[in-house]
């Protein structure tokens, strides 16, 4: 730990806005390079693009803020050199190709909490990432559509530049392509609605939800998908009434997600691909040494993880030392708990007599 | 919470009946999952059972070394279990609370503790172990009640080695006593297990030849 927190805290603001200025910049110099010097750039969605710069920045900010927290930090680290060790890299990659299909792709892991927040979860985390995989690289100008100069009926597709591919308007892929964020939006309705389904019957997140953290995303979310869908019934329903308000509405609460990204809940997004190095870090602590309990000899841990949080509680300024030379960390959970009764035993002890009771109280 | 009340843990009245074990089980934040241990102290010598709730820390080490910020605390104290979205299940948080508190539930991969029922609390109700515990070994009242109640008085400060951890949780100790230390074992009548040798028979189980 620094000396001064107050100097470390400011160099640590330093550093995160660094790391959010570099990632705000690589995503301009991405944009840049990606459209062809900006001539596949598309004025019409520049607030799009404006705003991803920003939360680019804010999660530079933010994820350098959180990779500076002690045991983040030593986990980020061990890691990064589990998974990278020398000869098993190629079994590493098999194992995050498992790891990434059961917790990224199909997300399983929320199933064993509930089924309806695993559907309710995977609806919503598809249809943004669907509509992610369009709309970023639409904005930064690295998709383009364009009819070919030989044909009214053919649509062609280039990505950054290079013809990728052709397809027809009265073909079965143009209705896909077109509506596509339409798709997604229909994805993330039908998550919304399960999760607020569950929230308003499950009386534990009732008490503990608070609106800035589990209402205030989903509100978003609806309102990008209903006024994303109002674009389309106003195009094909209502001959175009009122387009160009509800884009702008559109736009608005598309930046306002984006703003709000790096800030609330939407950072877990980022956050959460933890677990994976957690899951390496657990496999390496379970082929090494266990640690075992001072107190009851039985082990409780790996010795690594053990001799690490000794570390991060150091860094932190937890003083577990203790003055006969051991560490309270050496002592696992059931011997702290069995050791707390008898310290408050012996005062009893001490004192010359039990804590004898007067009246019974009700 | 409610203001005027907190929580006391009053060992030497625990019964070892189970009743908080299983009440605990109807909280709605982990429903089904009872959240609190029923220790069994040195069963050769002594009778003594210890039930253990979240002391909710002033400052919760469980939450200092989250690398998810994943535990957070209510705005009047109550330290929740971590945040499902974060928890990334490394279980830093149970190796290192000082009272040996929080539960990986491996199934979920996830963190759980006592969040002191906070569907109770919140609203002004007692918990649910407070309610049902007969002899109010666990006890949800004011102080001045425990204290023309009880012998001692209530303190909510540990001295862990050097560190010093204030609870909203309250144990009943003798007057005068500021604090309740623990500097491994040896001073308080306990000694360390010689590295290898067997453990020390605390329960019931391995007396009987069951374990």
């Amino acid at each position: 730990m620094s000396a001064n927190p107050a100097t470390a805290a400011g160099s640590d603001v330093t550093r995160a806005t660094g790391w959010g200025l570099a990632v705000a910049a690589l995503v301009v110099a991405g944009i840049y390079v990606g459209s062809r010097g900006l001539r596949d750039f598309d004025p019409a969605l520049v607030s799009y693009a404006g705003a991803s710069v920003f939360a680019a920045f804010g999660l530079g900010y933010r994820y350098a803020m959180w990779l500076r927290r002690p045991p983040t930090r030593l986990y980020w680290r061990r890691g990064w050199a589990i998974f990278a060790q020398k000869g098993a890299r190629r079994h590493n990659l098999r194992v995050l190709g498992r790891l990434v299909w059961d917790n990224v792709v199909t997300q399983r892991f929320i199933e064993r909490r509930s089924r309806v927040r695993w559907a309710a979860h995977w609806l919503i985390a598809w249809g943004c990432l669907l509509a992610a995989a369009v709309t970023f690289p639409l904005s930064f100008g690295w998709i383009r559509f364009e009819t070919a100069p030989d044909s009214q009926q053919v649509y062609r597709a280039f990505v950054f530049g290079l013809h990728i591919l052709s397809f027809r308007l009265d073909g079965w892929l143009a209705p896909l392509a077109f509506n596509v964020l339409d798709l997604a939006a229909v994805l993330v309705l039908a998550g919304l609605f399960l999760a607020l389904w569950r929230r308003g019957r499950d009386r534990g997140a009732l008490v503990v939800q608070q609106f800035a953290s589990d209402l205030l995303p989903l509100a978003l979310l609806f309102a990008v998908c209903v006024t994303g869908l109002f674009l389309t019934v106003s195009t094909h329903l209502l001959r175009g009434l009122q387009y160009g308000f509800l884009s702008q509405l559109h736009a608005a609460t598309v930046i306002l997600t984006l703003l709000y990204l790096p800030f609330g809940k939407f950072f877990h997004v980022f956050q959460r691909p933890a677990q994976l190095g957690v899951a390496f870090y657990k496999r390496a602590g379970e082929d090494g040494a266990p640690a075992r309990c001072e107190r009851c000899g039985e082990p409780f841990a790996s010795r690594l993880h053990v001799d690490d949080l000794k570390q991060v509680e150091a860094a932190l300024g937890v003083r577990y030392g203790l003055a006969d030379g051991g560490h309270y960390q050496d002592l696992c959970p059931a011997c702290r708990r069995k050791t707390l009764a008898l310290a408050q035993g012996a005062l009893w002890q001490a004192a010359g007599r039990g804590p004898e009771r007067t009246e019974t109280h009700g | 919470m409610n203001g005027e009340h907190a929580f006391f843990i009053d060992h030497a009245r625990c019964i070892g009946c189970h009743s908080c074990v299983q009440a605990c089980e109807e909280c709605d934040t982990h429903r089904g999952q009872s959240m609190i241990d029923l220790e069994t102290i040195q069963r050769p010598d002594s009778v003594q059972t210890a039930p253990q709730v979240c002391m909710h820390c002033e400052d919760p080490v469980c939450a200092q070394v989250c690398p998810a910020d994943a535990i957070k605390m209510t705005p009047d104290g109550v330290v929740q279990s971590a945040l499902a979205p974060r928890c990334v299940g490394c279980s830093n948080c149970v190796l290192a609370c000082p009272f040996g508190v929080p539960k990986y539930q491996v199934e979920l991969d996830q963190m759980m503790k006592c969040d002191m029922c906070y569907d109770r609390t919140s609203v002004g109700k007692r918990p649910m172990c407070a309610t049902v515990c007969p002899s109010q070994a666990l006890a949800f009242t004011s102080r001045a009640e425990i204290e023309r109640t009880r012998r001692g008085h209530a303190v909510n400060e540990w001295r862990f080695g050097g560190e010093t951890v204030r609870t909203q949780v309250y144990v009943m100790v003798p007057a005068g006593v500021p604090a309740v230390r623990v500097d491994l074992l040896r001073r308080d009548g306990l000694q360390a297990a010689p590295r290898g040798a067997a453990p020390p028979v605390d329960d019931v189980a391995v007396l009987l030849g069951e374990a």
